[in-house]
């Protein structure tokens, strides 16, 4: 029997960066916030300690942090002739769990997208016109432009401490920096990492070819750092295990290392963790949100009422929760009608190896870190000429190489045996002096029409409800793109020294059990209309304005950075609205 | 014609005025007016100076003041009574005397001795104007009906009376005395230290009755698997290092430029230093840089061999954090070069803190409450003494050496205590 909860202000699905941050904001202007969260809790000092965090077997390959596919999946198939089956490890990408979300297990790469990002299809039409973009391709412009965004960019990035070079300040250029981002309004809270000999070596070889290369904008800290909450960062040891992993050394930019020690001192927040949402609830207009329904870790339902309900999951379970609570309409690819799973999207990463002269070159790969590394832009966005290229997007390229952990780091140059003495020398030959960047070249994924987020026919979670189901391939446009920036980035390498250069570019079809990225977008989209979104410009539901849903399910299209710095701006914007405006005002923050 | 009901309505409820203004009659011959805000303000203030709630509130009971919190004493274990307005199981039938003399002078009702885990041998320097305005703040908190047997020692120290004959040996009743040759602030300071905030109770080391040894006053106390550390301003084990700002931020926030809490003085940072006024403070502060400590010469240098392992081990498993010339960083990673916690006489805390961790104390000021991991699971007890030795002589620290048995008996001790 379900057990009715005493009323709360605010329900927050989910408790990773957006649903801190939402918390944080909604508890700080007076709410009563209660955040269900399906996974454990986790504290730096008891569960990342220092003494086993480094433990690439238990974390990177047996994927201790994540969420556990038994509990729940995904069905995956290419294309929709295909049937799908459910995913039953995880590989393309990584789903976290707990408090603190996938902040826990990211690199901390804290980028903000692109001023032209943000009205991607009026610019592409503008400038090479409506009949250069492919006709199946559904990019749209996000409602809310780089200039709205520019303050709570900021905000994000003094709460996380990122370490970088400004490339724009207020319009003007800066030396050192990215000369190709929006202006910011003022420099990074720290200055950028040191960066290792490989990165130092790509910066040189990228100057001699004209490039501007410039620090990745980092979220593992430079130097200690207290952020405008009063929390104290640590600085960061180079240790070389961020991704996969939570940080043990406080100086990584996660909910944990920046908010919660505030969130969990507030008498009007609380967390139930171990909980997990099964249904967002509606009154019988089916146009407001009357709380959600969620059952604890011993099986008991609880109805949780509450007059706000923002949903903070992770990408594909925000869908789901949509779906099967029935807000909004789903998507149909052969009409293109409904916004709930449409413009699914992902991310097209791809590298090129560099094998140097192991008597010449030592790179020490170990001394890295998550977010190290030295880049340049001129391919990303629309910061170069597609117009004879025949393809639109782009990503950054760098040596972004962010560790040497033993299990993994195991390059050796085509033709050699794949085990054996042999591989055994080739490996111990080629360890220090290869460039091994994960994600060289980190590309864009546009949205189309048959890519796409809908409940399955046939499997199930452990509650009953349909799996989500990703219907999702490369389409020619992000193919060709790939073979383009990994020629580019490939001639780097070789200008660094390098005797050997393998490019491995992103070829199709899309590979669920090849990691890319965690970077998962799209299903729920902002825009300016009902037409073409299921959320208004401030992410609140068009169709139930008291639900808001943040993060990277918001994005119309996935540029060619990490999303996690437009999903903290995306999340300090919607409750600055949801503060300013709709608290004073409860309805529709845009009339349709 | 008169309503003959009307007038009975009328005296009766003069009868009733009348009995209301008895009882406040009552009260104000004592001193204690329930609408004078000031006075109870000032309770409400000197109660969290005194810390009254780490004793007599169970934490998670929800309720405050109302007693039942087991006292850790090396003679045995008692429950704080309820110090709430309960008529019958907490303090609301007495009289505002009988309440300042338990407060001052350690007696209960009916001449009863009380244990000195209350510490009236410290309160016993309160003026009676604070006593009394304690008194009215613990006249407004709500009520609650709980009945706490506080006597739980063994025999013979069960029978109270023998509290009289320890009161004979150690306790001299003695309202605080300003010293006239020292400044306002400095007198404030000892009023608060050496009274109602009590730090000797945990920071002065006991004889084996458990009194205070008045030649060591405040150079530092092991109890309850801790070792408060000397407070006096010894320059090495003291606080002679840390200015008066220093000490004061340390009392407020939980964190200054050195160190941050952890332990015991967590509570009582949160329950009650933090909360207490910038002015008090730093008037605590100077009395206790006003504190000679022992004379502590150097200690003899330890094995070379023992500082060589113990300098591996930290680079290793240390550093990271503490970095590797000890200077830690501020408000997150304690400074270890210097730091008088580490240079301790007895490293009882040190143990403790590298074989089972510790979280440092989050306070709104200094939220950050970072924490430090357990090494005892992969450290033995020889690469424990080696690494601990090193970071009590490294740097130019000087403390004795650490052994690996007194890392196995810390060990031991860890095991018992859950705390």
């Amino acid at each position: 029997m379900t057990q009715k909860l005493p009323h709360k202000d605010a329900v927050i699905i989910g408790l990773g960066w957006t649903g801190s941050i939402l918390a944080h904001e909604l508890t700080d202007a007076g709410l009563e916030v209660v955040a269900i969260e399906r996974g454990p809790w986790r504290d730096t000092g008891t569960d990342f300690s220092i003494t086993y965090a480094q433990d690439e077997l238990r974390y990177r390959i047996q994927h201790e942090l994540f969420l556990r596919p038994a509990q729940i999946t995904v069905t995956f198939r290419n294309n929709a002739q295909q049937t799908a089956l459910p995913v039953r490890t995880w590989g393309a990408f990584m789903l976290g769990n707990g408090a603190g979300g996938a902040g826990v297990h990211w690199n901390a790469e804290t980028w903000r997208f692109l001023p032209t990002d943000f009205t991607l299809r009026s610019h592409l039409t503008q400038r090479y016109g409506a009949n250069f973009l492919p006709s199946d391709m559904t990019i749209q412009d996000w409602g809310v432009t780089y200039d709205e965004l520019e303050p709570h960019y900021d905000a994000f990035e003094y709460l996380c401490g990122t370490s970088g070079q400004a490339g724009n300040l207020k319009g003007t250029i800066q030396p050192g920096g990215n000369p190709f981002e929006g202006p910011r309004s003022r420099p990074y809270p720290t200055p950028p990492m040191k960066q290792g000999y490989g990165h130092a070596l790509f910066a040189d070889a990228a100057r001699q070819l004209g490039y501007k290369p410039f620090p990745q904008p980092a979220g593992n800290l430079s130097q200690p750092y207290t952020n405008p909450l009063g929390v104290t960062m640590g600085q960061c040891t180079y240790c070389g295990y961020c991704e996969w992993f939570g940080c043990a050394n406080y100086s990584k930019s996660s909910p944990q290392t920046t908010i919660l020690p505030v969130l969990v001192r507030k008498s009007n927040f609380e967390a139930r963790t171990e909980c997990e949402v099964t249904r967002i609830n509606l009154d019988n207009t089916g146009k407001r949100a009357t709380g959600v329904t969620y059952v604890n870790a011993s099986g008991e339902e609880f109805e949780q009422p509450a007059d706000l309900v923002i949903l903070c999951g992770f990408q594909l379970w925000n869908v789901q929760l949509l779906l099967v609570s029935g807000i909004g309409q789903k998507y149909d690819p052969s009409t293109g009608q409904g916004q709930i799973g449409r413009n699914f999207t992902h991310q097209t990463v791809s590298t090129a190896l560099g094998f140097f002269d192991k008597d010449k070159y030592n790179f020490n790969p170990f001394v890295s870190a998550g977010s190290i590394g030295m880049c340049i832009d001129e391919f990303n966005g629309d910061n170069f000429d597609h117009g004879p290229l025949g393809f639109v997007g782009g990503g950054y390229m760098g040596q972004v190489q962010t560790n040497g952990r033993p299990i993994e780091t195991t390059a050796v140059p085509p033709g050699t045996p794949a085990w054996g003495a042999k591989w055994k020398q080739a490996l111990h030959d080629n360890y220090l002096s290869t460039i091994n960047a994960g994600t060289g070249v980190h590309a864009s994924f546009y949205a189309y029409r048959d890519v796409y987020l809908d409940l399955d026919p046939t499997y199930k979670d452990r509650f009953g409800r349909p799996l989500v189901r990703l219907t999702i391939d490369f389409h020619d446009n992000e193919l060709k793109m790939s073979a383009f920036l990994t020629d580019k980035y490939a001639e780097i390498i070789q200008r660094m020294g390098a005797k050997q250069v393998v490019k491995q570019p992103r070829k199709g079809p899309y590979d669920v059990t090849q990691y890319q990225t965690s970077h998962l977008c799209g299903g729920a989209i902002m825009g300016n209309n009902p037409g073409n979104s299921a959320l208004n410009k401030y992410l609140q539901s068009w169709d139930v304005p008291n639900l808001f849903v943040q993060g990277a399910t918001a994005f119309p299209q996935n540029a060619g950075y990490n999303p996690t710095g437009t999903v903290g701006a995306l999340a300090f914007w919607s409750a600055a609205a949801i503060r300013s405006r709709y608290l004073k005002n409860p309805g529709p923050l845009v009339h349709a | 014609m008169p309503d003959r009901r009307h007038m009975a309505v009328m005296a009766l409820s003069v009868l009733v005025a009348c009995a209301m203004l008895g009882l406040d009659g009552a009260a104000s011959a004592a001193g204690i007016d329930k609408q004078d805000f000031d006075q109870v303000e000032k309770g409400r203030y000197l109660t969290i100076v005194g810390d009254c709630a780490a004793c007599h509130t169970l934490p998670g009971s929800g309720h405050e003041l109302a007693g039942g919190r087991p006292i850790e004493t090396p003679f045995g274990t008692l429950l704080a009574p309820n110090i709430t307005p309960d008529p019958q199981t907490g303090i609301g039938a007495w009289t505002d005397d009988e309440f300042v003399n338990a407060l001052t002078k350690g007696t209960g009702r009916q001449g009863t001795r009380l244990y000195p885990a209350m510490p009236y041998t410290y309160y016993t320097r309160l003026t009676r104007d604070d006593a009394v305005a304690i008194r009215a703040y613990l006249n407004t908190v709500p009520a609650v009906h709980n009945a706490v047997k506080a006597d739980q020692l063994p025999f013979p120290l069960n029978m109270r009376w023998t509290m009289a004959m320890w009161d004979e040996l150690f306790f001299r009743p003695q309202t605080f005395t300003p010293d006239p040759h020292k400044s306002a602030q400095w007198n404030r300071g000892a009023y608060l230290a050496e009274g109602l905030a009590h730090c000797g109770l945990c920071h002065t080391p006991k004889n084996f009755l458990g009194a205070d040894s008045n030649g060591q006053r405040l150079q530092g106390y092991n109890l309850q698997g801790w070792f408060a550390p000397n407070i006096t301003n010894d320059t090495r084990r003291g606080l002679g290092s840390w200015s008066v700002d220093d000490i004061a931020d340390y009392l407020k926030t939980g964190h200054n430029q050195m160190t941050t809490t952890t332990g015991l003085m967590s509570e009582t940072l949160n329950l009650s230093t933090s909360h207490m006024s910038d002015d008090d403070l730093k008037a605590i502060a100077v009395y206790l840089k006003d504190q000679p400590g022992e004379k502590s010469e150097a200690d003899p240098e330890p094995d070379q061999a023992v500082m060589k392992k113990g300098a591996q081990i930290y680079a290793d498993e240390c550093s990271g954090c503490h970095k590797p010339d000890g200077s830690g960083i501020p408000a997150l990673f304690p400074t270890l070069k210097g730091s008088p916690a580490v240079q301790q006489t007895d490293p009882t805390t040190l143990l403790r803190v590298v074989l089972r961790g510790a979280e440092a104390a989050g306070t709104d000021k200094a939220p950050t409450a970072g924490a430090m991991p357990q090494f005892g699971w992969i450290l033995t007890d020889d690469q424990v003494a080696a690494v601990i030795t090193y970071i009590r002589n490294a740097w130019g620290n000087s403390a004795p050496p650490v052994s690996a048995g007194e890392v196995h008996k810390a060990r031991q001790m860890l095991v018992e205590r859950s705390d």
